[in-house]
């Protein structure tokens, strides 16, 4: 069966004014398909884009160029009442469980917000729905009562995915859901998401700076530098050996729990150049061990390798035959 | 590697009087670290690695907490001595890494000038010569145009860049142990990763003890020399890096080592969690108090706190759990 795309992004473009006139591209020209039922990794260091891009998504950040189309409409600048139910077809979960919910409201009211706003739903019904998302989140109908101060911050993180999914959207934008959270409480959360995403058939978009929350989730993976995705492929063809120079160096980086001595470590050198003014070419060749004359001067585009595999670059590293 | 014992903590409690009543961050712990080793210290929030390392040289003293045991370093009882003779010790040879270094630096001086400061804080020296020494310093740590970035305000400066800076501090004293509190937590991979690699040059090159203080199982497994898995303010298990994280004995090991969402090895279709949440709150079961939460627990597990000793393993691995059965037979068993 052929995939169907849900969400299409073409040429995105984030802007931020920066100090002194300077415009950072947070997210530069970006053209991104995220197919029906998918699970999408969408990982980088800090300052590449990843969260301006998940935001820019479901314009909870507005892009300020190119086009996001939803179910093959064009939803970039729709307004009023058909965005609003649109809207409730696309929720976001953040990172910070504590900032994100409103401490002065019961539990019951956050989680029932979102129905009763965008899909016209009356208390009754909105209270029927609500009790039955708390229980499958695993906090109970009984926390419905409480306020947020009540809850550790799993508890807290499992309120605002049952807020997200309040509205049974179709579409979920997971920026770092468990990046706050204990080992022992990311790995309960992480499996409550996996089970959603199975039983209510989510197509997500999750954001990650952790390649093994990611590894673990996602079914394809998109990398991103400099506000560009460089790299997308699937699961199995990424954790197998990286296409791309920066995946490559982002991987071997990672510490292993493996009793074997250290592998080769790629090391980096230098910093993350100035978003406001990326390098010329390659946006990654101050980095790059690889890089060649050519990579100083033309930007590469992000082009096919082999099926389902591309990468922004002049030299792609030729995926090893399967798996490491 | 050398054996000699550089600070030896026995009996250890921290508590801190709170809204609730009395909480025990720390409830005893007997722990020492040898000279040129790393030791690191992993737990979840609110285990009590950070308020065991931080009374380590008197940081959390306070009205609200009440300090006992004791911190044997260089024969001279840390947790009994007073301010002064604690300001001696600190920087100079035990010195303090935070995880967030744009707190811990002061935004409004050069950073050059802040290694400087805490060279002459605790040697004479000239300013010149302190000052060239900073920039020395920041070189060592792998700040590539160490004098510039010595005129350099914090806030210019990149996350890894700070954390550099803080371990230049750390070092301005050449001091025999550095305790590092979640060091490259804040830190992108591909920068946690040069800063591990300085660490490791720093035990070897200058012998310098470490307590690395980390909930990142993969980062002790990168550097660490020996692992005190902290659990409800106890140590639940300790060992040699490969002893605990290779053949764990203790549950809660076992399970965090489960928990962990790995990039190598083969993919696994559901992660094995650990039920519930830590111990937080101020009231404490009787017994063992990760039984709560144990797959394995049986009844007797909540009649008294485990002691800490040697079952399986090598002489030096210990742990906390009564369960009389050999590893293999917990693996197998949820």
């Amino acid at each position: 069966m052929k995939p169907t795309p849900l969400i299409e992004l073409e040429r995105l473009r984030v802007e931020f004014g920066g100090s002194a006139g300077r415009r950072v591209r947070a997210v530069r020209d970006v053209d991104l398909t995220i197919y029906e039922g998918e699970t999408l990794g969408l990982v980088g260091e800090s300052g590449c884009g990843k969260s301006t891009l998940g935001r820019a998504t479901v314009r909870v950040t507005e892009p300020t160029g190119g086009t996001i189309r939803y179910r093959g409409a064009d939803i970039t600048t729709m307004r009023g009442t058909l965005f609003r139910s649109t809207r409730a077809d696309l929720q976001m979960v953040f990172q910070d469980p504590f900032g994100s919910l409103n401490p002065r409201r019961k539990i019951a009211d956050i989680v029932a917000e979102p129905l009763l706003r965008a899909r016209g739903f009356s208390a009754a019904a909105a209270r029927e729905v609500v009790d039955e998302l708390l229980d499958q989140v695993g906090l109970g109908r009984e926390a419905g009562a409480r306020r947020p101060h009540e809850f550790s911050g799993g508890q807290r993180q499992r309120i605002g995915i049952a807020r997200a999914l309040a509205p049974s959207p179709k579409f979920v934008v997971a920026d770092e859901p468990v990046s706050a959270l204990d080992v022992s409480i990311q790995a309960q959360v992480i499996n409550l998401l996996a089970d959603l995403i199975r039983d209510r058939g989510l197509t997500m978009l999750f954001i990650s700076h952790d390649l093994g929350v990611v590894r673990h989730i996602a079914d394809r993976i998109a990398v991103m530098y400099l506000g560009q995705i460089i790299e997308i492929a699937s699961r199995d063809d990424f954790f197998a050996g990286p296409a791309h120079p920066y995946g490559e160096a982002l991987l071997s980086s990672v510490p292993t729990l493996s009793a074997a001595p250290a592998r080769e470590r790629i090391e980096l050198t230098g910093e993350l150049p100035d978003p406001a003014d990326p390098p010329a070419g390659c946006t990654f060749h101050t980095r790059c061990r690889y890089a060649v004359e050519r990579c100083h001067t033309e930007a590469p585009s992000l082009r096919t390798v082999a099926e389902g595999r591309q990468v922004r670059c002049h030299l792609p590293l030729i995926p090893r035959e399967g798996p490491a | 590697m050398s054996s000699e014992v550089l600070l030896e903590i026995r009996g250890l409690t921290v508590e801190f009087d709170v809204p609730a009543g009395r909480l025990p961050a720390v409830a005893g712990v007997d722990l020492s670290l040898r000279s040129g080793e790393i030791l690191a210290l992993v737990g979840e929030s609110g285990s009590g690695k950070s308020a065991l390392s931080m009374s380590l040289v008197g940081l959390n003293r306070g009205p609200r907490a009440h300090i006992g045991g004791e911190v044997v370093f260089g024969g001279r009882d840390l947790v009994a001595a007073d301010e002064n003779e604690l300001r001696s010790v600190r920087g100079k040879d035990i010195a303090v890494v935070f995880q967030d270094a744009l707190a811990a630096l002061n935004p409004t001086q050069r950073v050059g000038d802040q290694v400087a400061e805490m060279i002459r804080t605790h040697r004479k020296v000239p300013k010149r010569q302190a000052r060239d020494r900073a920039v020395e310093l920041l070189g060592e740590v792998g700040i590539a145009n160490p004098a510039q970035a010595a005129r350099a305000y914090p806030h210019q400066l990149s996350g890894g860049m700070r954390q550099r800076v803080m371990i230049a501090i750390g070092l301005a004293n050449d001091p025999a142990v550095l305790i590092a509190d979640e060091p490259t937590t804040a830190l992108d991979v591909t920068i946690q990763s040069q800063v591990l690699r300085l660490l490791k040059r720093l035990q070897a090159d200058h012998g310098t003890a470490i307590v690395l203080i980390t909930h990142d199982l993969g980062v002790v497994a990168e550097v660490a020399d020996r692992v005190a898995v902290m659990y409800a303010g106890r140590i639940v298990e300790s060992g040699t890096r490969d002893e605990v994280l290779f053949h764990p004995q203790h549950p809660y090991t076992m399970g965090l080592l489960s928990s962990v969402p790995r990039v190598d090895g083969p993919p696994v279709a559901r992660l094995p969690a650990i039920a519930g949440s830590p111990l937080t709150g101020v009231a404490r079961p009787p017994g063992c108090a990760f039984a709560p939460r144990c797959a394995f627990a049986h009844p007797t597990c909540g009649d008294a706190i485990p002691p800490l000793t040697q079952r399986y393993g090598g002489p030096a691995h210990l742990d906390r759990c009564v369960l009389d059965r050999s590893r293999e037979a917990l693996e197998v068993t949820p």
